[in-house]
């Protein structure tokens, strides 16, 4: 049994290095379509987001140093561990450890250009990742309590989807899941839309092939935020996985309505309302099956 | 094949403009004209961009933020001056202060006359610049294969 | 066994006899060689001791000595002493009341009712002191003899004319190891209580040490908080004659554990004596205030001693205080408290130092909780909280403090560009500040530990409060990373005077702080589970191995991106940053602006004062921690029974 985990998380982290970038990429074009659509528009090609990538693989390379590919470089990796970890049933706190620690690389990125415009993103992007980070542990936390396992695994084992343990984490997760989607109203640090951002966040240094890495990061992080919904939805039975992934989409075209609807706000009310969320949702919950 | 003719970011310059053709460079990424169907995305960085759309005359104060902008984007990147003030200083160009078009600062690839320049005019220019680009981002590409 | 008594005895009487030797020694060059040689051959003899014992369980020794016994309250005396003169100098009403009532207390204590006591096995240690022997034994002598180098540097800023103080620094330094080593080898309580007063009386006069008003009022607090602490030890004392009947450690342990309400006061005021040194609230100020001590006390009062007396002191009391209701709760809240409430003031801080000091009271706040949880669980991740703060802790304060030598500001704003500046020591940082707050570093390792221990037991708020807690502790410290991390042109490399004694300490913690981090398996099983299933026959690791070893190689994966990865070669060509219009210097962020003037971008990090600011937050610890303490106090009291004997 030595090294079981260690080998499957290998192979997840591969499996999830190919197919994550490829689902990530069309939920991105099928994203901007439908946000095309609620705005009265045609909207472009389902695989704009795979163009784009392209593209910017062929611009020139060019950087304010040395250090801020190596950064992202790291930051993606880590986001592959992450996924890997999560999707090869591996253990959910530690998915959650290792996507933070993709942040924290994408942080240093763009503090370590020392551009006004990215250190006002950077600080923006650690101000994001201290308001969703509760409500994330406490997810780990729940699931453990209904599971009695950390392992994502543990959820075939179940008798009921843990949604039925675990609904109001389920509430709070999709609260904090905007933050952690970039979309707005709470895309404070990096926005995909220019007319409410200050130049471009965090990634404004970031261009070319490095633009790259961070798009595709950005669809491997989406997949495995997703896979966290689905997780709520999931139990010993195989057709469940169906329900899981309709619950997804449902749950995606929530965010892009979100979207579409709200201007960004003040960092003082994502904050605050993320934080009181945990503290309500995720408190309230654990209690209850802490003591119930 | 190039994919930088499929995903044209452009990026927008007033340098002297009366905003009449600001206001129709916006008006193209507006679901009216929807550019984004062809890929277009207006970003607010150089650094991101591949189309320069610069509205209104150069002059003094501005021909080095013009100049800047330009050495910012990476290559292969596409100059278009939007409206007859930024292709030749139109009615302005005998200003004692317009020094004149934009290409009195930056080598510019596309011009798109018009008082002011029409969205579509615009889609066609851009559409003209993305040639441009797949040119320019091939030659790019043999140097490199040649390095 | 006759070899590991020996270095035992060793590790408590050497440091006495060279710090006898540096009182005396006024010359730099001879101090420099037996400052070096001496920390050399304590680290050796600790490494020994503890490779030499792995895995080892409890190991008793037979040491008993009346004259000892008489020593040790001649030391009591003689430390009271000296509070007190220092209180009459300088006009301290409360040190002195706080100096008599412990040399009362003692002295009654001594010839009045532990006469007749006596402890056969005087000293013994087990995995948890060789733990600790560790951290004493290796960060300890690192840190005096960075202070070689750094306290040359140091003479160097003061104004000319100024008193030089260095031997009774340096004897001071050695004289504290001595008293740790007493404090974590000795089963005789009454001799530990003498290694907890000399600790005491030793950051003392090391917060005093350059005798300005600010330091002579810090070292004050300090005295006055840490002698209430020392007179909850004396409190213990006296339970311990009067009702358990020993003053034996091993035995109290045990009779803890069968039969708590003995015990209950015992403990309650033990734990209180533990939670004043490790500086909880309401006692967290004291360690604010020794801020102002040269940055080699800041390291060794902050990581290896001191503060780790009381957290040391609170891990063993925990399978007691496991089965002591009133006292785990008293220990649990005022450690879950300080944790959250000191996180969120940390953020406020911009002074390197006071950063380091709040983190490191959330820490300790930690590592209190857990021992209040007092499960193996908890207990497993308090040790590797103890470790991996110990060494992480101890290179972050000596970057500082050569960082400061060098740049002149222990400001966080002023480290901007530090990679570019100190390109070595920014590294150095960096590891040890992504050590303290993020995956796979071994603190978080610890951290997911305590987690899973308070989600076993069902300690809902605890679990809250480590989420927020964790949340607020990732801001701090990755907006300091952050600046860190920036690089601009070419600034002049300002490192190249730091002394080489600095380089050999920081490589040492840097260099046992990854391979700490990567071997914690391993550290696991050799160190603490042996101590774990001495204390409660269980195993107490709750993450897999797989898992340890999964955050190992993530570990070095970090470790090659810092140190090799991030290089000065760029491949791509190198282009300025986006000022938005025209730049007139890239590196220095000067753009031209709407008056054709020259604007310089700056960027400060976010302090978030009117959410997390101290004026805010501080009094709220305050209040509930006194609350609580009162009110597991007042239990105790009810509880116990008074006489038994």
């Amino acid at each position: 049994m030595i090294a079981m985990t260690l080998v499957s998380t290998l192979i997840g982290t591969l499996l999830f290095t190919l197919i994550a970038p490829v689902v990530g990429c069309f939920l991105a074009g099928l994203d901007r379509i439908v946000s095309a659509r609620m705005q009265g528009r045609v909207g472009p090609p389902l695989l704009q987001p795979y163009y784009d990538v392209r593209k910017l693989f062929e611009k020139e390379r060019a950087s304010v140093n040395s250090v801020e590919s190596v950064y992202v470089g790291a930051a993606l990796l880590f986001a592959l561990l992450a996924g890997g970890v999560f999707f090869s049933g591996g253990n959910l706190l530690l998915c959650v450890f290792v996507i933070t620690l993709s942040s924290l690389f994408f942080i240093m990125a763009a503090y370590s250009t020392r551009s006004p415009y990215a250190e006002v993103g950077a600080a923006r992007e650690t101000l994001q990742v201290m308001s969703y980070e509760p409500m994330v542990l406490l997810m780990a936390v729940a699931f453990f309590q209904a599971t009695g396992s950390f392992d994502v695994g543990a959820v075939f084992a179940q008798p009921h989807p843990i949604i039925c343990a675990i609904g109001l984490v389920f509430l709070g997760v999709l609260f904090i899941l905007t933050i952690k989607l970039r979309k707005s109203p709470f895309d404070l640090a990096l926005s995909h839309h220019a007319h409410q951002e200050i130049v471009r966040g965090v990634t404004t240094e970031m261009s070319g092939p490095t633009l790259g890495l961070v798009e595709i990061m950005h669809w491997c992080e989406n997949v495995l935020f997703m896979g966290w919904i689905g997780l709520f939805f999931v139990w010993g039975n195989p057709i469940s996985v169906a329900l899981a992934l309709l619950i997804v989409v449902l749950v995606y075209f929530l965010e892009i309505w979100i979207d579409n609807n709200f201007a960004r706000v003040k960092w003082q009310f994502m904050f605050k309302s993320a934080w009181l969320v945990a503290l309500i949702a995720g408190g309230v919950n654990i209690a209850l099956l802490a003591f119930l | 094949m190039a994919f930088a003719s499929k995903s044209p970011w452009v990026i927008h310059y007033d340098g002297s403009s009366c905003n009449g053709c600001d206001i129709e460079v916006l008006a193209t990424l507006c679901p009216g004209f929807d550019g984004e169907r062809f890929g277009v995305i207006n970003t607010g960085n150089p650094k991101h961009a591949d189309i320069f759309l610069v509205t209104g005359s150069v002059n003094e104060q501005n021909i080095n933020v013009v100049r800047e902008i330009y050495d910012q984007m990476l290559e292969p990147k596409v100059v278009v001056a939007c409206g007859i003030c930024a292709c030749s200083g139109g009615v302005f160009h005998d200003c004692y202060n317009v020094i004149g078009g934009v290409d009195k600062a930056i080598p510019v690839d596309v011009y798109a006359p018009g008082c002011a320049v029409r969205p579509e005019q615009l889609i066609d220019a851009i559409v003209a610049g993305i040639a441009v680009l797949d040119q320019k981002s091939a030659a790019l590409a043999a140097a490199r294969k040649g390095a | 066994m006759e070899l590991s008594l020996g270095l035992l005895g060793f590790l408590i009487v050497f440091p006495l006899v060279v710090a006898a030797i540096l009182l005396v020694v006024r010359h730099e060059a001879p101090r420099r060689v037996i400052v070096c040689a001496a920390g050399i051959v304590i680290g050796v003899a600790s490494v020994a001791l503890v490779v030499m014992n792995l895995g080892a369980t409890c190991t008793l020794f037979e040491f008993q000595s009346e004259a000892l016994d008489f020593v040790c309250t001649g030391i009591s005396v003689a430390i009271a002493a000296v509070i007190i003169g220092f209180a009459v100098r300088y006009r301290n009403p409360w040190a002195a009341v706080l100096a008599v009532v412990q040399i009362v207390g003692t002295l009654v204590l001594e010839f009045v009712f532990a006469h007749d006591i006596e402890v056969t096995y005087g000293l013994y240690f087990d995995s948890l002191s060789l733990l600790m022997t560790f951290i004493i034994g290796v960060v300890g002598s690192g840190i005096c003899i960075y202070a070689v180098g750094y306290m040359e540097d140091f003479q160097a800023h003061e104004p000319a004319g100024a008193p030089d103080r260095r031997p009774l620094f340096f004897a001071l330094m050695f004289i504290f190891l001595s008293a740790m080593f007493v404090i974590v080898f000795a089963n005789n309580m009454e001799w530990m209580f003498t290694g907890w007063e000399v600790t005491t009386l030793c950051s003392f006069l090391l917060i005093g040490y350059t005798r300005t008003e600010e330091a002579i009022r810090n070292a004050f607090r300090q005295i006055i908080m840490n002698l209430a602490g020392g007179l909850g030890f004396l409190v213990a004392l006296y339970s311990c004659a009067l009702t358990v009947g020993t003053f034996s450690f091993y035995e109290f342990l045990a009779i803890g554990m069968s039969n708590p309400v003995l015990t209950t006061l015992a403990v309650t005021a033990l734990a209180f004596a533990g939670i004043t040194k490790a500086a909880q609230m309401p006692f967290q100020t004291w360690l604010l205030g020794a801020m102002v001590a040269p940055t080699p006390t800041s390291a060794l009062l902050h990581s290896s001693t001191m503060v780790k007396a009381g957290c040391f002191l609170l891990v063993k009391l925990a399978p007691v205080l496991h089965v002591t209701p009133a006292a785990a709760i008293m220990v649990m809240l005022v450690g879950g408290i300080t944790f959250v409430l000191c996180s969120f003031m940390a953020i406020s801080q911009s002074n390197a130092k006071r950063v380091l000091a709040y983190s490191t009271i959330a820490n300790l706040g930690l590592i209190t909780a857990c021992a209040g949880v007092g499960t193996p669980e908890a207990v497993w991740a308090a040790c590797f909280l103890v470790l991996f703060h110990a060494i992480a802790k101890s290179l972050l304060f000596l970057c500082v403090g050569t960082a400061e030598h060098h740049i002149g500001s222990r400001d966080i704003e002023d480290m901007d560009l530090l990679f570019d500046r100190m390109p070595r020591l920014a590294r150095f940082m960096m590891l040890g500040i992504m050590c303290m707050f993020i995956a796979p570093f071994g603190m978080l390792m610890a951290k997911w530990a305590t987690l899973v221990s308070f989600v076993d037991t069902h300690q809902v708020a605890l679990i809250l409060i480590l989420a927020f807690g964790s949340a607020a502790t990732f801001m701090f410290w990755a907006k300091w990373l952050g600046k860190l991390a920036g690089i601009a042109g070419a600034p002049e490399n300002v490192e190249t005077t730091v002394k080489p004694t600095e380089w050999a300490s920081l490589l040492l913690m840097a260099v046992l702080l990854v391979l700490s981090c990567v071997f914690l398996p391993f550290i696991s099983v050799f160190t603490v589970e042996p101590y774990l299933l001495s204390v409660y026959g269980t195993f107490g690791q709750d993450i897999s191995t797989d898992n340890l070893w999964l955050a190992s190689i993530c570990t070095i994966i970090v470790v090659v991106v810092l140190f090799a990865g991030v290089g000065r070669n760029q491949k791509s060509r190198k282009v300025s940053v986006y000022l938005a219009g025209v730049s007139r210097d890239d590196d220095s962020r000067a753009f031209q602006n709407a008056l054709s003037g020259t604007a310089v971008a700056q960027a400060r990090n976010w302090y978030m004062t009117d959410v997390f600011g101290e004026k805010r937050i501080a009094p709220v610890g305050v209040v509930f921690n006194s609350l609580i303490m009162v009110v597991a106090f007042v239990v105790a009291f009810v509880v116990t029974p008074m006489f038994i004997f």
